[in-house]
């Protein structure tokens, strides 16, 4: 089935703090890693560091889980995912951590979170992403989730997306722009 | 279109990249191709914009940014035109437009926490609508995977 057994919001990381001197390592690979031979080789060759320096220093990042993982961000729509819904549910507030659990633990559930109602105009707090090949495969998926984690009297509500007028991946640190306005259907 | 070993690369590449001093190498092992041409693959996937990006996700608080998710309520009419003022600023990581009386959904992200605010007020300023606040409370799953 679609259960998997996956970690929940607790894991623990050894505790890293970054340093004033890791600023020009976090700019310079917050845009993309080099496709280069050696990539931490060029990176260090753009900040002055040595290879070396550069390898250990991005494994304690991740390590520290301040990066949370290094690799490919996919643009989902042009993997054929073309229906992706915001599934909101009004979940009282001393059940929300198992049902979160029980939501987040669907595998074509990509991100989970409890976040705040705004009365009278928003009544959700309990959030996930669902993506799908159609939006006849993400109804699916949701009446899974009611069935299998016991929603039918939740009120909720299912926001699926008409537009896409942006993704790019958040940059926290100024670098050189080259702004990727867009939009698409 | 996508052929089997661009799928088996991308689909690797969700999952991680190694650090050490030939990663390409490595991965090209693995999915039994060459560094040279897992490069010139991930080049063109980028360039196609099937990939958005190809690097390190950070984890914005520990990094001591800001995130939020935020939403707005656009008459249809006046959507695009609000659209193109949101989005011009540079914070708004992406935007979508929704089925709900709160239509515009965007994240946002700062180079610190208290920008946030800030930049909530100077959408406010600049469009004329309300902006709702929706910073995560607890996260249950984190990590984005789609099968290519």
């Amino acid at each position: 089935m679609d259960m998997r057994t996956r970690q929940g919001s607790n894991t623990e990381h050894p505790i890293i703090e970054l340093c004033d001197a890791d600023q020009p390592l976090i700019a310079a690979i917050q845009r993309g890693l080099p496709l280069t031979s050696r990539p931490y080789n060029t990176i260090a060759e753009q900040i002055g560091w040595s290879e070396e320096a550069v390898i250990q220093r991005i494994e304690a990042l991740q390590q520290g889980g301040i990066i949370k993982r290094l690799g490919v961000i996919v643009r989902h729509r042009e993997l054929g995912y073309r229906a992706n819904a915001m599934v909101v549910w009004d979940v009282p507030d001393n059940e929300v951590a198992e049902l979160g659990r029980c939501l987040s633990g669907f595998e074509f559930v990509t991100l989970c979170y409890r976040r705040p109602r705004h009365l009278p105009q928003w009544s959700y707090n309990l959030f996930c992403m669902i993506h799908g090949r159609d939006r006849e495969a993400v109804m699916d998926k949701f009446n899974l989730m009611i069935e299998s984690c016991g929603l039918e009297d939740i009120p909720k509500a299912v926001l699926f997306s008409r537009r896409r007028f942006k993704q790019r991946g958040a940059l926290y640190r100024p670098s050189p722009t080259t702004q990727t306005g867009e939009s698409s259907r | 279109m996508l052929d089997t070993l661009d799928r088996a690369i991308i689909n690797e590449l969700q999952g991680g990249f190694p650090i050490c001093e030939s990663p390409y190498a490595v991965v090209a092992e693995q999915l039994g191709t060459s560094e040279g041409e897992l490069i010139s693959r991930l080049q063109r996937l980028l360039d196609e914009k099937i990939l958005s990006r190809f690097g390190p996700m950070y984890h914005a608080e520990r990094l001591g940014g800001g995130l939020t998710l935020a939403a707005m309520a656009i008459p249809d009419e006046q959507f695009d035109a609000v659209a193109d003022q949101v989005n011009a600023f540079p914070e708004v990581a992406h935007n979508y437009a929704r089925e709900h009386e709160l239509n515009m959904w965007f994240v946002l992200a700062t180079e610190t926490p208290q920008r946030i605010d800030e930049v909530i007020r100077e959408i406010e300023a600049t469009t004329g609508f309300n902006v709702i606040n929706m910073p995560k409370e607890e996260e249950f799953f984190i990590g984005l995977r789609f099968e290519a």
